[in-house]
This record gives C-alpha cells, sequence and structure tokens, in this order.
C-alpha cells in the first residue's frame, strides 16, 4: 500500500442485472491532486463513485481510499471522504444553515461547533446572505454550492464529486469551477467524474477516459490533447457515389461517417493550411465535395479517436 | 442516539414546514369527526351517545392519516439524493427512520389533543379515571401510532414514488373502517363480522374506548397491546431488511 495514493482501485468489476458496467478498471489518484473521470452517459462513472464512495459493492477487484479498504474498512473509509451526487442532498424546507447544521451534527461536531462551522462554510460558499432562506428558494448554481458545502461540514480529505456541474448556466458553472479549484488548493484530493472536456480540462491534474465500463486513456490534459484532436472537418458530398469515394478515401482516419447526411469527418487542428491540404486530398478533382465545415470535437471525436488507439495497439 | 435526535428534529422542521400535510393530518380527523357524528351519527342507533362511541375511532384514523406522512417522508428521502449523504455520514438507517416515526408521534399528540378538544366541545363525556384516560390515550394510542409509523415507514422503503406511498396509507384506513371503531360490528354483513372482530383495529379501539367511558367489559389490554407491539416489531424488522436492500 502506497502511502501517496489517496485512491487505489484494481480490477474494479461490477454488473446490474446482468450487464456488465465496469470491466476491471485501476485507478491511482495521488494524494492532493484533482482526478477527472471523463466518460459519457452510461459508462460507469456514478459506478465507480459509488464504490469507492462506499454506497455499492463491487462484485470484483479491490479498492482502498483514504489509506482504507472501502469494503472491510467502511466506517474508516466513510469518516474520511465526502460524496456530492448529481442529486442536490439538501432538504428544500430546511434553511442553508439548518441544512449544514444538521450535517454537523451528524458528523458529530457538538451544537455549538456545528453552528461555528456551517457560518464558516457559508462564508467560504459567498452564501452568507441567503443562508436564513429555505434552500427551495436557491438557484441551481446556489444548490450545487450548498451541496458542496455540505460536504465538506466534517473535513473530508477526499472528495467525490459526481458531474458537478450538470445542468448548471455557464456563470454558475465557472463559479462553480473557482470553488472547486480553492478546494484543491486547500490540500484534499478531489475525484470528480464529468462528461465536459472542458470541465476535466480547467480542474483535473490527471483524466481518465471511461467507454463501456473500461478506462480507455489516463494522462494530463496535455497528454490527452496531443491524442484527440480539438476540432473536426466535415466534408458534405453531393451524392452518395462521391460520398462513398471520400469515406473509402480517409477509412480509418474518418472520425465521424454521416451515410444520410453525406458527411465525412476528419481529424483536424482547424489551421488554414491543413483544411485546404485536407480538401485537396480527399478531392483532387474538386467535384466530390460540395461543402464544408470546421466544428469544434465533440466527446465523441475523443472516444473514436481513442477507442481507434486502444484497437491499433492491439493489433501491433 | 445522538443521531436519532438529530434526525427526529430535522423531521419535526420538514412536518412544520410543509402546511398541507400538517392541515391535512390536523384537520381531516376533526372534520371527519364531525362529518360521522352529525351526518351519520343519527343513523348509528348503538344506546348510547355516539359522540362517546366514535372518539376513539376518530383518534384511530388521525393515527393513520398521520402515519401517511411518515411513508411519503420516508419515500421522499430514499429517492432523493440525501440518503447517500447520510449513508456517507455514517448515519445508520434505523436512526433516519426513527426520527420520522418520532415526528410521527409528535404530530399525533398535537392531533390527538385538537380531536379531544374538538369533541369535548361537541359533547364527548369520559367517564374514565385520571389512571384510565392516560393509559388510553398516553400508553395504548401512542403504541399504536408507532406501530402504524413504523409500517408507514416500511411502506415508504417499499414503494418507488412518494403519490404511492401515500396511497398504500388508504388500505391501512379500511382496516379502521372495517372495525367497530365506527359503527358496531354487529350491523355489518355476516361475511365481514369475522374479520372486523379479529383485526387489530377493533380491540385498539375498544379498549381505548372501554378505558375512556369506564367499561371494563370492553377493555382487551393485551391482545390490543399484543397487536400494537406484533405490528410495531414485524415493521421494524421489515424496515432493517428493506433499507439494506435499497442501499445494497
Amino acid at each position: 500500500m502506497d502511502g501517496e495514493l489517496a485512491i487505489e482501485a484494481s480490477g474494479l468489476v461490477k454488473s446490474y442485472r446482468g450487464v456488465r458496467v465496469l470491466a476491471g478498471v485501476d485507478l491511482r489518484v495521488p494524494r492532493g491532486s484533482v482526478f477527472a473521470l471523463l466518460g459519457p452517459n452510461g459508462a460507469g462513472k456514478t459506478t465507480i463513485v459509488r464504490i469507492l464512495a462506499t454506497l455499492a459493492l463491487a462484485d470484483g477487484g479491490q479498492a482502498r481510499v483514504a489509506g482504507h479498504d472501502v469494503v472491510r474498512e467502511r466506517r474508516e473509509v466513510r469518516r474520511r471522504i465526502s460524496l456530492t451526487g448529481q442529486f442536490a442532498a439538501l432538504d428544500d424546507v430546511q434553511t442553508g444553515e439548518e441544512n449544514l447544521r444538521m450535517m454537523g451534527r451528524l458528523s458529530g461536531l457538538s451544537r455549538a461547533e456545528a453552528r461555528r462551522r456551517a457560518d464558516a462554510l457559508l462564508e467560504q460558499f459567498e452564501l452568507t446572505a441567503a443562508g436564513r432562506r429555505r434552500v427551495g428558494t436557491y438557484s441551481g448554481g446556489m444548490r450545487r454550492r450548498l451541496d458542496l458545502a455540505a460536504s465538506l461540514v466534517g473535513r473530508p480529505s477526499v472528495i467525490f464529486l459526481d458531474e458537478p456541474s450538470t445542468g448548471l448556466d455557464p456563470p454558475s458553472r465557472q463559479r462553480l469551477w473557482q470553488v472547486i479549484a480553492g478546494l484543491a488548493a486547500s490540500g484534499v484530493t478531489v475525484f470528480l467524474t464529468t462528461q465536459y472536456l472542458e470541465e476535466a480540462d480547467r480542474l483535473a491534474d490527471r483524466i481518465a477516459i471511461l467507454d463501456a465500463g473500461r478506462l480507455v486513456a489516463e494522462g494530463t490534459a496535455g497528454e490527452l490533447k496531443q491524442r484527440v484532436t480539438a476540432r473536426r472537418l466535415d466534408l458534405t458530398c453531393p451524392d452518395a457515389a462521391a460520398f462513398a469515394e471520400v469515406s473509402r478515401y480517409f477509412h480509418q482516419r474518418a472520425v465521424h461517417l454521416d451515410p444520410a447526411g453525406l458527411t465525412v469527418g476528419v481529424a483536424t487542428d482547424g489551421s488554414a493550411a491543413q483544411v485546404r491540404a485536407l480538401l485537396d486530398e480527399a478531392d483532387p478533382g474538386r467535384c466530390l465535395i460540395a461543402d464544408f465545415a470546421v466544428r469544434g470535437a465533440t466527446l465523441d471525436d475523443v472516444f473514436l479517436t481513442l477507442t481507434r488507439h486502444t484497437q491499433e495497439a492491439a493489433h501491433v | 442516539m445522538s443521531d436519532a435526535l438529530t434526525m427526529a428534529g430535522r423531521s419535526l422542521r420538514l412536518s412544520a414546514r410543509s402546511p398541507e400535510a400538517l392541515l391535512t393530518a390536523l384537520f381531516l380527523p376533526v372534520m371527519l369527526m364531525v362529518v360521522f357524528v352529525y351526518l351519520f351519527g343519527g343513523a348509528v342507533d348503538i344506546g348510547t351517545s355516539y359522540v362517546d362511541y366514535v372518539v376513539p375511532g376518530v383518534l384511530l384514523l388521525c393515527a393513520v392519516t398521520g402515519a401517511g406522512t411518515t411513508a411519503v417522508t420516508v419515500c421522499q428521502d430514499m429517492t432523493g439524493g440525501i440518503i447517500d449523504r447520510f449513508r456517507s455520514l455514517d448515519v445508520p438507517g434505523t436512526s433516519v427512520l426513527a426520527g420520522h416515526v418520532t415526528a410521527s408521534l409528535l404530530r399525533n399528540v398535537i392531533s390527538t389533543a385538537l380531536v379531544t378538544a374538538v369533541a369535548f366541545g361537541i359533547g364527548f363525556r369520559p367517564h374514565s379515571s385520571v389512571a384510565g384516560f392516560a393509559a388510553a390515550l398516553g400508553v395504548l394510542l401512542l403504541l399504536f401510532v408507532a406501530a402504524v409509523s413504523w409500517l408507514a415507514a416500511a411502506f415508504g422503503l417499499l414503494v418507488s414514488a412518494p403519490e404511492a406511498a401515500n396511497s398504500a396509507m388508504f388500505f391501512l384506513m379500511f382496516f379502521c373502517y372495517a372495525s367497530s371503531a365506527f359503527v358496531p360490528i354487529r350491523t355489518m354483513p355476516w361475511w365481514l363480522r369475522g374479520f372486523a372482530r379479529n383485526q387489530p383495529a377493533t380491540p385498539v379501539t375498544e379498549t381505548i374506548r372501554g378505558l375512556l367511558l369506564h367499561e371494563p367489559a370492553d377493555v382487551r389490554l393485551w391482545t390490543a397491546l399484543a397487536w400494537c407491539l406484533g405490528i410495531m416489531a414485524v415493521s421494524v424488522a421489515i424496515c432493517a431488511l428493506l433499507y439494506r436492500r435499497r442501499t445494497a
């Protein structure tokens, strides 16, 4: 057991009703770092978080969080972690302050300590003015901040955030990101899941990409970006014959194929020189491509590219 | 234990702040009592004052409508995100549920007081000693409330939507109606009498009525206590089982 690791998991396997959700996941998260688990809906992100936070049991594999086994030393783990899920774990009809004080009492603080801790957290999350209002009146962003504050009442050393910014408008998201970055700076370990590349990029020291219950890549944002193109060139063909020819030409390099829309997408850095070169390369006779567009890569592109890498690696 | 107290405080705040649920729990039984006494009471010939006869039944109905709130709030907790927060704080499931049951008990103390006060206003005259009154309301009725509240908590754990949890309580109300709580069993069709006589609502109502009106012949204290304790024990066990299953 490595004392420098806040989270260490190996071979996590989980099925729900015969459907395999996790197919052997290994994770190593250093103490005091921010780790992002990136993946689409249904990839198994929430399942991993629930296993690590002792709320679900894995069918196979082991995990240690904050130095303790998540199954055999569940109580020890619970004392050191917090989980903020996709649904706010707050009572709408209690005020922000009452919610925090309740969590304080449940974490074993005395009445006076719980009150002090609640006040301090309200201030830290800029909710002091709203502290005496019922949570039902809060905006989505305020609610998420209070939820995060509530998860910090017991001073956890590892914080799990399951899709923290889902459903927030852009300003609230920015505000939340500042808060999370502040947490990381205070020395706690943050494990977050997200479906937004940008969020992982902004917050995380290391990112792992999860697809269909398997990690397909892991590294720093910079390392992953080198493997994943940030943008995509969509080439629209005038007819099915031209579409067939262009898609045959790009074959493995195509990251997007839309036969109905007669569109082939290829990775690009978006520069004029490269776009011009790709157009010339695919359509030297200038009759196969009617239209083109450069768009930001979606998470789908990232997955297509990354799963292709692993497939190719397997064939070498 | 301190967790359970914190959870009870929470549940009380939750009920105090959902006025619809609170008004239902407080005024529905009073309105039902008025309806029974003034609308149906005239048609029921029991030989004595109908209001004296019906008050224990209304108190049982109070307990059941109050427990409906317990079923709903337990179900809301389980379907919302908050249960995961409680679990990750290592709060035992029994504390969460005991909090809701405690709140239900306190709500019922208020609704029982209200019903009794209104009952006195419309002619209710118990002939019991203070000890009998305390035994009927302070011991047996509270025990009955605790039993149906735990049963309601089990309903709340069993169903997947709060609306379903609420409608589960109609099932319990049926037990109140098909007992001697509102009309004597001898007025019921023959095929219902066996059930009505032997289901828990009847000995509980009759014992409370016997204690309040000082009619020792009606008191089936041990049967009533056994039913309440039995329902409570089974419900707590089912709750523990369901809670473990829901949070596996």
